[in-house]
């Protein structure tokens, strides 16, 4: 089933990558990706765990950056540099995680908000390292040894591969007795324990996880456009990257592509709107919370759902009459 | 089995537990019975571990339990059926047993657990019938077996229950109580925390009665059962001889 749904996918790639010849069409499809890397990481936390992060932003800036800096300043080989990013990462994530995730709630919101800032602010003012400001210039593109990646077309393949990659990863966690704890998690801490679950554990590892897949797609970033600065990893970038997750819908894994891809084509389309295109974005997002709380995925399911019982109403209904 | 000596819980500076001393022998079943408020819950939680502030002794099979975080104590053999049951509502039948296991997935023991499913879906053969069903779509006494079920996949030497009849129908109280009595003649250990004081102490070897903290009675269920003082708090009977008293 899973691996119908894989070749489904794969497939699907394949035939985009095949049939995209416009290089805006790709592009926004490589966004797409990385936007959705960086939500389903959210979302293994946040939907299956329960546990919220307005910072995710600083680990999708950190592993940019430090790819960045390693390959533009120092002249690293990206893929030595994007190892560098992960390791630091997952260092920090570790770090952050063991006191934050004490927190719950709305506080852990605020901890791991100000922890956001706080990774934005180091950015911006280490102007030595990071050219503060006005941004870093001059990453190289990424190549497969003899095989050069700087294409469009070739990007678009490579970021779908990830991808694909971690939504094996992602599936198989949730699958997996992890994912269940981490259901349970987000049900009841206090049950969880009961049942024998390292709840702390479980939590901290979950948040290394999708810190890391922010940091990968951080790299991925910031090896496509060549250029990144500090504006494209703040605060809003973070709510962003909630928003994704809600509006796909929390604790399902092809949710985050539904939200990935909604929110990063939304503002290109309404761009015929032109001083009111914020304006219209809000008003679409606030529409489908409204109708469908519970995001598009599951949203569209119970729509689906919906129609075959209204479709088959007219057989059932005569059966309540019969009975009188 | 398990040894609890001059117990002291606190919630912050309100003492809940006053100095509460049991025992529980192996292959036995004993109520512990007591009104809201007399510290039934918090007793049960200190000993699996999900309060760490108390004072006193907790012994399981000889071995102090202090200090031991809740997974520890899973992994010895105690295992907690908590109030209200607790599901993982979202999540289906099949999956809320399957976290009983936890522990035992990790040691990777999949051949006992498939057989422990089995003989928990014998047991309680609706289950089966649910059992991709939402946890949280099952009727009060469908979730109470679920909740059973689910400290039974630990498979536990020492079998916790806080409150299991509340909210249930007298039939459906029967058939859990029933269960119960059959667990423990396959050799289960269990002690039974409830307010139904007379279902409980009918199938119980042996009782405790608490209040304010404290056991104020414990003596064998059939003993309790007929005792004054029992029956005039928690068996609803010798009402008018009561006010009578009194007037």
């Amino acid at each position: 089933m899973s691996k119908m749904k894989h070749g489904f996918f794969l497939l699907t790639i394949v035939i985009a990558g095949m049939a995209m010849s416009n290089s805006y069409h790709l592009q926004l499809l490589t966004f797409i990706g990385i936007n959705t890397l960086l939500a389903l990481g959210l979302n293994m936390l946040m939907g299956y765990a329960g546990q919220i992060s307005l910072g995710h932003a600083a680990f999708y800036g950190l592993g940019a950056y430090t790819s960045a800096v390693l390959s533009a300043t120092m002249n690293w080989s990206p893929w030595l540099a994007l190892f560098a990013a992960i390791v630091l990462t997952t260092l920090v994530a570790f770090l952050v995680a063991l006191p934050m995730l004490k927190l719950s709630g709305y506080y852990l919101g605020m901890g791991t908000l100000g922890f956001g800032m706080i990774v934005f602010i180091l950015i911006r003012q280490w102007s030595t390292v990071t050219g503060g400001d006005s941004g870093l210039v001059g990453i190289p593109a990424l190549s497969l040894g003899p095989l050069s990646l700087a294409s469009g077309k070739a990007y678009f393949y490579l970021v779908w591969a990830v991808v694909l990659m971690c939504f094996v990863i992602c599936e198989r966690v949730v699958d997996s007795r992890v994912g269940r704890a981490l259901r349970a998690i987000h049900d009841g801490e206090h049950v969880a324990a009961a049942m024998g679950i390292d709840t702390s554990r479980l939590k901290v590892g979950v948040f290394v996880l999708s810190a890391v897949f922010a940091a990968l797609a951080g790299f991925l970033y910031a090896h496509l456009v060549s250029f990144i600065s500090p504006n494209s990893f703040d605060f809003l970038v973070s709510v962003r990257i909630v928003t994704m997750v809600v509006i796909g819908g929390m604790a399902s894994i092809w949710g985050s592509l539904l939200g990935a891809s909604l929110l990063t084509l939304l503002p290109e389309w309404l761009h015929v709107f032109t001083d009111y295109e914020m304006v219209v974005y809000g008003l679409i997002l606030m529409t489908i919370m409204i109708f469908l709380p519970q995001g598009l995925t599951r949203g569209l399911l119970d729509l689906y759902e919906q129609s075959r019982t209204i479709y088959r109403r007219p057989a059932t209904s005569q059966e309540p009459t019969a009975n009188r | 089995m398990l040894r609890v000596r001059n117990l002291k819980c606190y919630y912050g500076k309100i003492r809940a537990i006053n100095g509460v001393s049991l025992s529980v022998r192996p292959r036995e079943l004993i109520a512990l019975i007591g009104a809201n408020g007399a510290g039934k819950s918090t007793l049960l939680q200190a000993i699996c571990g999900l309060i760490s502030h108390w004072e006193g002794e907790i012994l399981f099979e000889k071995v102090s339990l202090r200090g031991f975080k809740p997974p520890a104590i899973v992994q010895r053999g105690i295992s907690m059926v908590p109030e209200g049951r607790m599901l993982f509502a979202p999540m289906s039948v099949l999956d809320n047993l399957r976290l009983g296991a936890y522990l035992r997935y990790r040691r990777r023991d999949h051949h006992g657990i498939a057989e422990d499913l089995e003989s928990v879906m014998d047991l309680f053969p609706i289950l089966r019938e649910r059992a991709g069903q939402p946890a949280g779509t099952l009727s009060g006494g469908e979730q109470q077996m679920l909740a059973i079920g689910r400290a039974l996949m630990a498979r536990p030497r020492l079998l916790l229950l806080d409150e299991p009849s509340m909210g249930l129908a007298p039939f459906l109280v029967r058939l859990i109580l029933d269960t119960l009595v059959r667990l423990k003649e396959q050799g289960m250990t269990i002690l039974l925390i409830e307010q139904n004081a007379r279902a409980a102490l009918q199938i119980a070897d042996r009782g405790y009665v608490l209040e304010n903290g404290q056991i104020v009675l414990d003596g064998a269920a059939g003993e309790l059962l007929a005792d004054q003082d029992v029956k005039r708090a928690y068996l609803g009977k010798d009402y008018r001889e009561f006010y009578e008293g009194r007037a």
